[in-house]
């Protein structure tokens, strides 16, 4: 069995991002050839790169590219045509499809079905597995006869509006609306009360059919604290099937998850084998074959930590007809493994996915306990279009406390600057004193928010960050003051060196030391609204070091002396304490960006450029810091999106929170309300249109003198997101549009 | 061929053993008392120097330096710092011009100056300081431009003014606006600069009232920052007078006004830094391709040099605390010249004068020092030496401690007066950079054939245990109270020995009182004082900004033979 011509030699992988890239990682290893498929957006992204072919298939949007199956098949019988045999067989069709996260191509049975009648492997489930657990209200009801609890809910193939409403009646609020294909939390809706019901079913309705095709929905009694543990399978076509234990994948926001580990924490071992027993019940019931889960998400890594297992190569393996490598008693369950999932997002705003360019990219050197799948590199772009997510950082140790060790440490030299990640977020969590109990659910985020959210009105957490800050910014000063004269040392302005006296170090002043003032403008991650200015003066000592002061009182100014050791990375020495010190430096919108790395601090610095810009009109020069504040009742969109959308007429009287459009953007939608109650004005967009973040939207001019400082609003709330009320009266006060904190509401 | 095997080698060390005959030994004797009762005497003269200097570094005091402030206009240092090159050295000039020159303090004399580089340009700055008299143009203050100008167009250093004035001091208008080297001449520089191709370029970040207009408008190319620049000949007070239209500052004559209307001003600042930002743009911009007489001089020059062996800090030990004492200048050379090398040129010939050849941060200078009076053998040899340096473009520097010429019959027979001449001929008319630093006394006519301020070095420094004057303190008053002594005489009155002891006392306070380096600095004597440690590094920058320009050929007068 599995041997002979039909081997798997070549696999296209239809996938992008980081999955893509480890699946080719394994392919190189086994010899077999890869190929990739991109589209249009994804043209110089590393999986093409990786792979050994690539082929176009189709414009950014998933839709036309990633989720066409036609354009898949195609590119697969492109590059199948152009190989040679290697072995002489003369048949050489077994370009093979792998699988994937977001509800791509991996989970559509006919997509599965389409390649078995092309005469291509799939690898992956059968096709009538897919279909039936894929679907979700299917999945319930095999799991429901495998004796495994369920959630009361509906998974019933009725869609009408009316008829969903009244089985969510039945059930009782709150309710989770829930795509019956995809996951990734795409389309998902948790309904409060009976009077939010229609839209919310309708927003994920149109959700669903833009990222899976299908837009069947099932609701489920909504349960406050849950977690959420998936147990690995595995099947070959020989009727086997093990498990190799659970994975605890509760800490979510926005119903994705962020940090997964393995084993589960706080479990028995009793209930441990009780779940896998089940799940590959659930598995032998809809006749299984390959990698997966009972929710159908393949996510390895930290499965293959602990039983040291190269899953990929299980998937090609059990593909090609091979038996599984070991016996279900030969599984080894060894230490613990975490992962953090790096995302570009705007934890602040309700974690809103951020897009933009990543200008610095410099992650924790891997070894055989630090794993890093990423699918991009320094200077990429994450798009709109996909997925932000930049890599998942893994990590293992002997047991949890000793990987959680690894992960903080690993998560504090994860270096990502150009757009706002939650890797700050991430260290909050881990170090946590009921993560590091283990005290996962899925509300986690939810329930501690207090201490993982810096309230900016705690005055004792705001100076002890800004203090941070503050050194951080003494230590970037002497950084960049160090590195200026070295590139001055390297390249002399004037003719040939001849004016190198002019620039010695330290420079030259008559009866005085030289000095320089270093403006930084901190940028607090969690706190927008209150960055500030930090004027740190430096003198020029004659060793070589620098006096740096800040121009508040009492504090002290530090003596600090630094050292080059690379390109942006130093040595520095504050009053005889030696530290190691990374920078990253990017121009981006007239402003120079500084990240500072050293210890388990990193922080965000900008600098005013671009002075040289003149002109006569006297618009045109902004200080670069200024936030741009909008009048009150201005909505400004939230994040580059898709109108798809438009719910009034512009001049039409609106009630404060009353919907106007609907953005999509990442696939998500996001509601725009009404700021406060008044008349739309300057509403041009129509559905289709693109808006850029931040652009103005509409306003809502307040009707009447007696204008009510109410919710003066930037914004959408989505599903899950909602401005905390107590915050509203402070934030108009404070009538800034573009720097209201949204805070996450999962639930009541 | 017995050299062959190293020279492949040890080219280097080959290299180093050229030159190891020519260094000089250490010489000084730390442990001496004499050793720390210099360095004590020293220290003290250098704390007296910093409390000057922190005085003046403070402008106008903290009222004025608030005010300022709060107009969001920055201190002229930290104007001159902006525009630099990051992390450049800054030349700064006659830091303590109008020390106790008059009744009110004026700190720096109301003007920083000094040179620097801008985008690899090396420019000279003049900056008024708004915070002492609202940056009014005292006599010394109208000196101190006049001699930044002078050495820009001597050295071909484009101008930078950093305008910020009230323009003349009124009440002293007699001493600032008539004469030849008053506040006319000014513009009248920046016209023959421009003529020169030396750019003039102005930003004008606080007020250009009357004469002060004509900066910016004779300029080249001048900014103007919103809100707080203005230029008119006659402010809203006057205007009101004599017209009686009533208008604000920034609608008469500020950024708006000059750079849309009038065209008085070329570059629309909106705040200071901004403008600051466009007056490094402008030095960007320039290019001086085919002006010959502008190529930079800056030649022959070793990019790889060693520091002096010996520690800079030690010149502060060297100078003896009794003016009456001779110390070996080489002991000063030891420490300022690269690998403290020295090539002794006529080493057994008229020994007083100390000449030879070294480099000060790789490039080539001839040094002439004293180590005693002057006698007509040391005078020739400083003439064939001025000689030889000017023919070959190379830059002197004199390090001046100098009582003066002998004198005497046998001297005079000798001719000293004529090999004088010859010495003060030499340095007059050699066209090479010249750097004069007085590093004990400065008399008579040895202040003359050093290259004292009159021979128009490039740049002059004092130390500050420096004497400057027509003869020491004692010899004055010997000499003033013989002919006092023979007067009275000659009409009979009686004058008794304590009388001439007062008289002379008198003459000697004068004395000790004007030959005082900040008596000279105050003035304008010279371009600053210096502690002795920055010796090296202000003859380095000093000799590099006087290379700013083309060599000139050298034609000397008539020698008297």
């Amino acid at each position: 069995s599995g041997s002979g011509s039909n081997r798997i030699e070549k696999i296209l992988v239809a996938n992008r991002g980081e999955i893509a890239c480890r699946i080719m990682r394994t392919a190189n290893r086994l010899g077999i050839r890869t190929v990739a498929v991109y589209s249009d957006a994804d043209r110089n992204s590393l999986h093409v790169k990786s792979a050994d072919e690539a082929v176009r298939i189709g414009p950014p949007p998933a839709r036309s590219s990633y989720l066409s199956a036609s354009s898949i098949l195609e590119a697969a019988a492109r590059t199948g045509a152009q190989v040679t045999p290697l072995s002489g067989s003369g048949i050489f069709s077994e370009c093979l499809v792998s699988e994937n996260r977001y509800g791509f191509l991996s989970e559509s049975a006919e997509f599965a079905q389409l390649c078995e009648s092309k005469g291509l492997i799939f690898i992956g489930p059968p096709a009538s597995a897919i279909r039936d657990m894929g679907d979700k209200s299917a999945s319930k009801r095999i799991m429901g006869a495998a004796g495994v609890p369920l959630v009361p809910g509906y998974h019933g193939n009725e869609q009408d509006v009316d008829m969903m409403k009244l089985e969510a009646d039945k059930i009782g609020y709150p309710v989770l609306i829930k795509p019956t294909h995809g996951g990734g939390g795409k389309g998902m809706r948790i309904v409060q009360s009976p009077d939010e019901f229609v839209e919310s079913f309708l927003g994920a309705q149109r959700e669903a059919a833009a990222s899976f095709g299908v837009n069947t929905i099932l609701l489920e009694k909504y349960i406050t604290q849950p977690r959420h543990i998936e147990v690995q399978i595995f099947g070959d076509k020989h009727g086997n099937v093990l498990h190799l234990f659970e994975r605890d994948c509760s800490v979510q926001r926005r119903h994705q998850k962020i940090i997964e580990e393995a084993p589960a924490p706080n479990i028995s071992d009793d209930f441990r084998s009780h779940l896998g027993q089940a799940a590959v019940s659930a598995a032998k019931a809809v006749g299984y074959h390959n990698a997966g889960t009972v929710e159908f998400i393949v996510e390895h890594p930290v499965t293959e930590m602990i039983v040291g297992q190269d899953l990929v190569e299980w998937q090609i393996r059990v593909a090609n007809g091979e038996r599984l490598p070991i016996s279900q008693s030969e599984v080894p369950l060894s230490g613990h493994a975490f992962e953090a999932r790096i995302y570009a997002e705007n934890v602040p705003k309700g974690f809103l996915p951020a897009t933009g360019v990543l200008y610095h990219y410099h992650h924790v050197p891997v070894s055989s306990t630090v794993r890093v799948e990423t699918g991009v590199e320094q200077g990429d772009t994450v798009s709109m279009h996909y997925d932000p997510m930049i890599a998942k950082l893994v990590v293992w140790g002997e047991n949890r406390a000793a990987a959680l060790v690894k992960l903080k440490d690993s998560l504090s030299k994860f270096q990502v600057a150009g757009l706002p990640t939650n890797i700050n977020f991430l260290q909050k969590l881990a170090n946590h004193w009921a993560f590091e109990g283990g005290k996962v659910e899925t509300h986690f985020i939810e329930h501690y928010k207090d201490d993982l959210f810096v309230d900016p009105s705690n005055s004792v957490l705001a100076k002890e960050a800004y203090d941070a800050a503050r050194f951080s910014a003494t230590l970037v000063a002497a950084c960049i003051i160090k590195k200026e004269h070295s590139t001055l040392k390297e390249n002399i302005p004037g003719t040939n060196g001849l004016l190198s006296v002019w620039y010695s170090s330290p420079p030259f002043r008559i009866n005085h030391f030289a000095s320089s003032t270093v403006e930084l403008e901190w940028e607090n991650e969690y706190d927008i609204s209150s960055s500030k200015l930090l004027t740190l003066l430096l003198t020029y000592k004659p060793d070589g070091s620098y006096l740096i002061e800040t121009k508040e009182n009492g504090y002290p100014g530090l003596e600090v002396k630094a050292e080059e050791l690379g390109e942006h990375e130093f040595r520095v020495e504050v009053d005889g304490v030696i530290m190691d010190v990374r920078l990253a430096v990017y121009l981006k919108d007239q402003t120079k960006h500084i990240h500072i790395w050293h210890g388990s601090h990193h922080h965000h610095f900008k600098q005013k450029v671009g002075l040289e810009l003149s002109d006569e009109d006297e618009s045109q020069h902004k200080p670069s810091f200024e936030a741009s504040s909008h009048p009150k009742g201005t909505a400004v969109a939230p994040m580059a999106g898709l109108v798809v959308k438009v719910l009034v007429k512009d001049g039409t009287k609106v009630e404060e929170g009353q919907p106007i459009l609907v953005l999509e953007a990442m696939k998500m939608e996001h509601v725009v309300k009404a700021p406060s109650t008044g008349y739309v004005h300057g509403l041009q967009l129509t559905t289709g249109q693109q808006v850029s973040d931040g652009s103005v939207l509409f306003r809502v001019k307040i009707s009447g003198c007696n204008a009510v400082l109410s919710r003066n609003a930037y914004m959408i709330t989505e599903h899950m997101m909602e401005f905390d009320d107590s915050d509203s009266e402070k934030l108009c006060l404070a009538d800034v549009t573009s720097k209201l904190v949204v805070n996450t509401k999962l639930s009541e | 061929s017995s050299t062959s095997w190293r020279s492949s080698i040890t080219m280097a060390a080959i290299h180093t053993r050229d030159y190891s005959f020519a260094v000089l030994p250490d010489a000084v004797d730390r442990t001496s008392e004499a050793f720390s009762h210099n360095s004590k005497s020293m220290d003290a003269l250098i704390s007296d120097l910093q409390s000057h200097i922190n005085k003046v570094l403070a402008g106008g005091g903290p009222e004025a330096v608030k005010r300022n402030r709060s107009r969001n206009k920055l201190l002229p240092r930290e104007r001159i710092d902006r525009l630099l090159d990051p992390g450049a050295s800054f030349l700064e000039l006659s830091q303590l011009a109008g020390h106790e020159l008059y009744d009110e303090s004026l700190p720096s004399g109301g003007i920083i100056t000094g040179i620097g580089p801008v985008h690899g340009k090396l420019c000279m700055f003049m900056a008024n300081d708004p915070t002492v008299k609202g940056g009014t143009y005292f006599p010394i203050t109208v000196k101190k431009h006049l001699r930044a100008q002078e050495i820009a167009a001597e050295c071909k250093l484009p101008c930078i003014y950093l305008v910020d004035s009230g323009g003349a001091f009124l009440p002293k208008q007699a001493e600032v606006f008539p004469d030849k080297d008053n506040f006319g001449r000014i513009f009248y520089n920046q016209a023959v600069m421009s003529a020169e191709g030396i750019p003039q370029v102005a930003l004008v970040l606080g007020s250009c009232t009357a004469g002060g207009a004509y900066i910016p408008s004779m300029a080249d190319e001048s900014v103007m920052i919103k809100g707080n620049g203005t230029i008119f000949l006659a402010g809203p007070p006057l205007v009101k007078a004599a017209t009686g239209e009533e208008i604000s500052a920034e609608d008469l004559g500020g950024a708006s006004v000059h750079c849309k209307l009038s065209g008085v001003s070329d570059y629309f600042a909106q705040d200071e830094l901004h403008g600051l930002a466009l007056g490094r743009n402008i030095i960007k911009n320039l290019h001086t391709a085919g002006q010959g007489h502008l190529q930079s001089g800056r030649r022959n020059r070793n990019i790889e040099y060693e520091e002096p062996l010996y520690d800079a800090r030690e010149l502060r030990s060297i100078a003896p605390a009794d003016h009456k004492q001779q110390f070996d200048i080489r002991s000063i050379i030891a420490r300022i010249v690269d690998g403290s090398e020295f090539d002794e040129f006529k080493k057994l010939y008229g020994t007083t004068l100390v000449t030879g050849f070294a480099r000060i941060f790789g490039q080539p200078v001839g040094i002439i020092g004293n180590n005693g009076i002057l006698f007509s053998e040391s005078a020739l040899k400083g003439a064939h030496f001025v000689e030889l340096c000017a023919q070959r473009n190379i830059p002197l520097v004199f390090l001046q401690n100098i009582t003066g010429f002998m004198v005497g019959s046998r001297s005079e027979a000798s001719g000293i007066a004529k090999a004088g001449a010859k010495v003060v001929m030499a340095v007059s008319c050699a066209k090479v950079p010249k750097v004069t630093i007085i590093v004990g006394g400065s008399y008579g006519a040895g202040n003359y054939a050093m290259c004292g301020r009159a021979y128009s070095p490039n740049f002059l420094f004092l130390w500050p245990n420096a004497r400057v004057s027509v003869m020491g303190g004692a010899q004055a008053a010997g000499v003033l109270s013989q002919i006092e002594k023979s007067s009275k005489k000659k009409q009979g009155i009686k004058w008794s020995k304590e009388e001439e002891e007062a008289f002379k006392a008198k003459v000697v306070e004068a004395y000790e009182r004007e030959g005082n380096p900040y008596y000279s600095t105050a003035r304008l004597w010279d371009d600053g004082v210096i502690d002795p440690a920055d010796t090296r590094n202000v003859i380095g920058l000093s000799i590099s900004a006087s290379l700013n320009r083309a060599p000139e050929d050298t034609k000397f007068g008539v020698f008297r033979m």
